[in-house]
């Protein structure tokens, strides 16, 4: 009998022990929110290549602990911001995640914010662009870009460079106008002009009235900010039609315009756009090449964009955060991590800025040209270190709490 | 400012012009048929990718794309019509609804499948790109080659319809099928060869679309409002009323854009609503 419970004793010691072992190789789950459907399918589409081509290389195991990616769509992004907000909540309290990423855009991020905040989860955001996003709660950490950063960078460099006079066409959205407000003060502040300036409705499909209006605006240059998608070929095209291109006045746009898809729809039209921008497949760099041939092999020859090096650089900064953690992945511990991490990506040196959690990155300014025959981008100067300007400027005023939230 | 109030109309004029080669086969499966064929856009589609396809990967010339633009969607359309659309003539507008719903969403998904999400970069021979200057004036050329090809469909329909025993057979059979098979007409097939008509007129629309417009597997969906108001407005039969109603629609919405952009697009629905409540059948309804 008494060989019988030490037996048992044994057999449950056993299992306890194995519990505990399990325990301590649970996986960490990351959920990513991301519109893989819908208008913006393709922005999933391109930040999941990124997030696969990273475990690729890396692996699925960090700091000893296995890394389970659960993937929720967003669906219809930037218009059901409530989806995403739902999908937090369920991916939190049902799926028990450690980690959540992705955000393709704006109003998505901004409706999840609370979640995280009172569930003490980190999020990386992947994409979603307005400045403010990473004031809204102390666990969001930002890899893509905050627009203000680019335009603020860009709009100084016009100004410096022979614009007198702009007139700034954006997309009536949250990012749309962060990014006329960046160029516009900018650009003032620099010694130039504003005009004028329109924010298109988000469901556009003819530019040819804004395209009349910026060439009786009589501005010598102009700005334009449009989301991915259609829009930017077809607003491309309405330029040219309007016989608006680089040789008549200067273009300075963010780096949608000037992507991949739009440049070879656009054709010769494009030449001489300027676009100041965080990552471009031109750049070079050995950590970019090996980047661009991981994402072509994945995509059938596509070339990686901005979502993409945003999906890949997310996971690295969950990646290289878990292993300082050595895989310990509650929010404090996490976010703290986080912060001030820094590393070399795709698109050249990175940091995590301690005070606001937002990316700290060169902006680089390119061109619209001709090599070999193909039409695309060339950089021809940089800005380092660049943060992002508005929340320096809510520092500034004091209104930015020591975790990084606005008061 | 005489320049400006010509380029005005005649880029509002030919947008709208878009916007009716997108919705004129819809006014035969929706308006003629009375069948609320909802997935009339991803007929449409199905020209836009087939055109893509042959030009980026057979090197086909944009114009020989267009008729088999037109074919493979009419063709698509009798497999589509014989084995689902068929069974749902006398059925309720909300089961036809539900049907062609689900057909969108499901070209979405085959879409995104087979050529992926991304955007397909359309590039047009040289002839078709640019403009045209006269003086102040400029015109696009792939704007006036949208009115041009819009001016064609509507007098070949005007004349098909209206003019030719086919036309008088298809009119027979939607407006009275009894009478119609009374008289030994064979209204199954009237039906499957109009249906066909109406959405390979799509899929030419689509592959004339595409140019401005571009294509992605969410074209199916993107622009349906836009061909729903045309033929709602128009009146629902009327190739006439569609033509016309594109016309004013798209000049409508580019004068509003120019003049107050704050608003958007709201005019061109407050116009919509405004007009529906003075003429519900449509400004130029047949019946």
């Amino acid at each position: 009998m008494r060989k019988l419970f030490a037996g048992l004793g044994g057999v449950a010691t056993a299992m306890l022990l194995g519990l505990s072992a399990a325990q301590a190789a649970d996986p960490i789950k990351i959920g990513l929110i991301m519109s893989y459907s819908g208008q913006f399918g393709d922005l999933g589409t391109m930040m999941d290549a990124g997030v696969k081509l990273y475990m690729k290389e890396h692996g699925d195991t960090v700091a000893g602990r296995k890394i389970e990616i659960i993937r929720k769509d967003s669906g219809a992004a930037g218009t059901a911001p409530d989806v995403a907000k739902r999908l937090a909540q369920e991916l939190i309290v049902r799926d028990k995640v450690d980690i959540i990423a992705g955000f393709s855009l704006t109003p998505d991020a901004l409706a999840a914010a609370d979640v995280f905040t009172e569930s003490k989860k980190v999020a990386v955001i992947m994409n979603a662009a307005t400045a403010i996003i990473t004031a809204k709660s102390p666990y969001f950490a930002r890899v893509s870009i905050p627009l203000p950063q680019a335009f603020d960078a860009l709009g100084t460099w016009a100004a410096k460079h022979g614009s007198k006079s702009v007139f700034t066409m954006v997309t009536n959205y949250g990012p749309g106008i962060d990014s006329e407000v960046a160029f516009q003060a900018a650009f003032k502040k620099a010694g130039g002009t504003v005009v004028g300036g329109v924010r298109f409705p988000v469901a556009n499909p003819d530019f040819s009235a804004f395209a009349q209006q910026l060439k009786d605006s009589k501005a010598d240059s102009a700005f334009i900010f449009v989301p991915g998608g259609e829009q930017p070929a077809a607003l491309g095209k309405a330029l040219a039609e309007h016989g608006v291109s680089a040789n008549s006045i200067k273009l300075y746009s963010s780096g949608e315009l000037v992507n991949d898809e739009p440049l070879k729809s656009m054709g010769e039209g494009a030449l001489g756009i300027i676009s100041g921008w965080h990552y471009s497949w031109v750049h070079k760099s050995p950590e970019n090449e090996k980047f661009v041939k991981g994402i072509r092999e994945m995509l059938n020859g596509r070339n990686p964009d901005q979502f993409t090096v945003s999906g890949y650089d997310g996971m690295a900064l969950i990646y290289k955060a878990l292993e300082k953690t050595k895989g310990k992945a509650d929010g404090d511990t996490l976010i703290a991590a986080m912060k001030g991490l820094s590393w070399e990506s795709p698109r050249g040196p990175m940091m995590i800025d301690p005070e606001t959690r937002d990316v700290v990155q060169t902006i680089y300014l390119r061109r619209v040209e001709k090599v070999d025959g193909h039409i695309q981008n060339v950089e021809f100067d940089k800005l380092e270190k660049v943060k992002d300007p508005v929340k320096e400027g809510l520092k500034a005023a004091g209104k930015l709490n020591p975790d990084g939230t606005a008061k | 400012m005489i320049p400006r109030i010509v380029s005005l109309l005649f880029d509002g004029f030919a947008y709208g012009m878009l916007l009716f080669v997108l919705s004129v086969g819809l006014s035969v499966t929706l308006g003629m048929m009375n069948f609320v064929n909802l997935a009339h856009g991803a007929f449409a589609m199905v020209g836009g990718y087939v055109a893509i396809t042959l030009m980026n990967k057979a090197g086909w010339p944009f114009f020989a794309t267009l008729p088999i633009a037109f074919l493979a969607a009419a063709a698509f359309s009798v497999v589509l019509e014989r084995l689902l659309y068929r069974r749902l003539y006398r059925a309720t507008d909300l089961d036809q609804s539900l049907l062609t719903i689900g057909i969108v969403f499901m070209s979405i998904a085959v879409a995104a499948y087979v050529f992926g999400t991304n955007q397909q970069p359309v590039q047009l021979p040289e002839y078709l790109r640019g403009r045209i200057v006269l003086g102040d004036f400029n015109f696009g050329v792939y704007r006036l080659f949208l009115i041009a090809a819009a001016l064609v469909i509507t007098v070949l329909m005007v004349i098909g319809l209206d003019y030719t025993r086919f036309g008088a057979q298809v009119r027979a059979c939607v407006d009275n099928q009894r009478m119609a098979r009374g008289l030994g007409l064979n209204v199954d097939n009237v039906f499957m060869l109009t249906f066909a008509l109406g959405s390979g007129l799509a899929g030419l629309g689509g592959a004339l679309a595409i140019e401005p417009m571009g294509l992605d597997p969410n074209f199916a969906f993107k622009y349906l409002v836009y061909m729903l108001i045309v033929v709602a407005v128009g009146g629902l039969a009327s190739i006439r009323g569609a033509f016309l109603t594109a016309g004013l629609l798209g000049v409508i919405d580019i004068f509003s854009k120019y003049y107050v952009p704050e608003v958007g697009s709201f005019i061109l629905y407050l116009v919509m609503v405004g007009l529906l409540i003075w003429r519900p059948a449509g400004l130029f309804a047949r019946r």
